[in-house]
């Protein structure tokens, strides 16, 4: 792993952002070689499998976070290449060439952050949302509660409750519930006021 | 049972108020012409009390299900369809095409683009034609509650005879539910196709506010 990292760093300007153990680490690739890093550890690092590619939407720092997880089946080894693009104009390279399976997560990417891949197929078409007039709704700035009292109906009547509170409050006894059922229960247990029911 | 006719509530849509029933549909032109494009009407029962109870006995006793599982509620309709709880005793089992079936489940929550091929499917159902509305996904939302894309109340898009609440309910509060509706279908008060028809531009106005790309015939059946 170590000269997977170092082979890393050298060719494509990459940090390491976290050593988790020996069989999986995470690194940071600037954007623009991102792709070519990624091709780098299919066809020379041995991670033939794309496990997923995910994002953070990083609104303090205004960017997006994507993550590639590649995994090495014969070296039992993963690895989580982080790539971060600007918020306001979020374009990625398409690998698509690399995983042909890699154009699902791209589109739905595309569907959820509105992050753009030119190039892969069918990344414009609606996935799950058909017909999305609103911004993507996986952006943190999108506000989901909102959205969904103004579009949909809400019924009358709804209410939540807390289930800490509600489980104490309905399953456990109170300090002097308990209290007062030892008492009662001394009191049947010694009728006759003994010192052990005086408790 | 559920009150439709109530005023619907204000609310702020996607879609500007005067587009949403003018009617323009992004119809494919090879479909042009396939689809009937008249209103449904109501169908008012036999005025003989004998025929209506005949006819609403038999509706009773052969409820046939569109096996179509719309969410994670469909999970609970394969012990009931197979051995373990056997629904084929109280005369219903589960039939492939919206056409034959007169039962449809709507298995929890629906997403708007389900939504989209629930309508669908309700409306190739021929009448009389009744809901159940499982889980409580289709009565408040449920765990959906504040989600960006799952409808909150089912009966603001198709009628519903019966809901079955629970997350999820078990295959046993389902047979509870047909008993339910058994006995409206009996007493003639699962009339679910009649409300539908009688509202439609109500219905019609709440689908369109959520369905906003209407790549489908106004009318499908």
């Amino acid at each position: 792993m170590n000269e997977t990292i170092l082979t890393l760093e050298q060719r494509f300007g990459a940090r390491l952002e976290a050593h988790r153990r020996d069989s999986l680490v995470f690194v940071s690739v600037p954007a623009d070689r991102a792709a070519q890093a990624v091709a780098w550890l299919r066809d020379r690092g041995g991670f033939t499998h794309l496990v997923m590619i995910s994002c953070v939407d990083w609104i303090e720092r205004g960017t997006f976070r994507l993550l590639y997880l590649l995994s090495s089946p014969q070296e039992r080894r993963d690895i989580g290449v982080y790539v971060d693009i600007p918020r306001d104009a979020p374009s990625m390279e398409s690998i698509h060439h690399l995983w042909a399976g890699a154009k699902v997560y791209q589109r739905e990417l595309r569907e959820m952050f509105g992050i753009d891949f030119p190039g892969s197929p069918g990344v414009n078409d609606p996935m799950i949302l058909e017909g999305w007039h609103d911004i993507p709704p996986m952006r943190r700035d999108f506000d989901t509660l909102a959205y969904a009292e103004r579009t949909y109906y809400p019924r009358e009547g709804r209410s939540t409750r807390d289930p800490a509170a509600d489980t104490a409050e309905r399953v456990y006894p109170t300090d002097e519930e308990l209290r007062r059922g030892i008492a009662d229960l001394a009191r049947r247990t010694y009728p006759g006021g003994s010192k052990d029911g005086e408790s | 049972m559920t009150d439709d006719t109530q005023k619907m509530p204000k609310h702020r849509s996607p879609v500007p108020e005067e587009e949403l029933l003018s009617g323009d549909s992004f119809l494919d032109p090879a479909e042009e012409g396939l689809f009937c494009q008249d209103r449904p009407e109501p169908v008012s029962p036999s005025r003989v009390k004998i025929v209506r109870d005949f006819c609403n006995w038999a509706q009773a006793n052969s409820v046939f299900i569109l096996a179509f599982g719309t969410g994670c509620g469909a999970i609970e309709m394969r012990p009931l369809f197979t051995a373990r709880y056997d629904i084929s005793r109280y005369g219903m089992f589960p039939r492939p095409t919206p056409r034959m079936s007169g039962l449809f489940i709507i298995g929890g929550y629906a997403s708007v683009k389900t939504i989209k091929r629930i309508v669908r499917s309700y409306e190739q159902m021929q009448a009389p034609k009744f809901v159940m509305g499982l889980g409580s996904c289709t009565v408040n939302g449920g765990m959906y509650w504040d989600s960006y894309n799952t409808i909150k109340r089912l009966d603001h898009y198709i009628p519903v005879d019966v809901y079955v609440a629970g997350c999820m309910p078990r295959p046993e509060s389902l047979i509870a539910g047909f008993a339910r509706l058994k006995e409206l279908i009996r007493a003639g008060k699962a009339e679910g196709a009649n409300r539908y028809a009688k509202d439609f531009e109500w219905y019609k106005r709440n689908q369109r506010r959520i369905i906003t790309d209407w790549n489908m015939p106004e009318h499908n059946w």
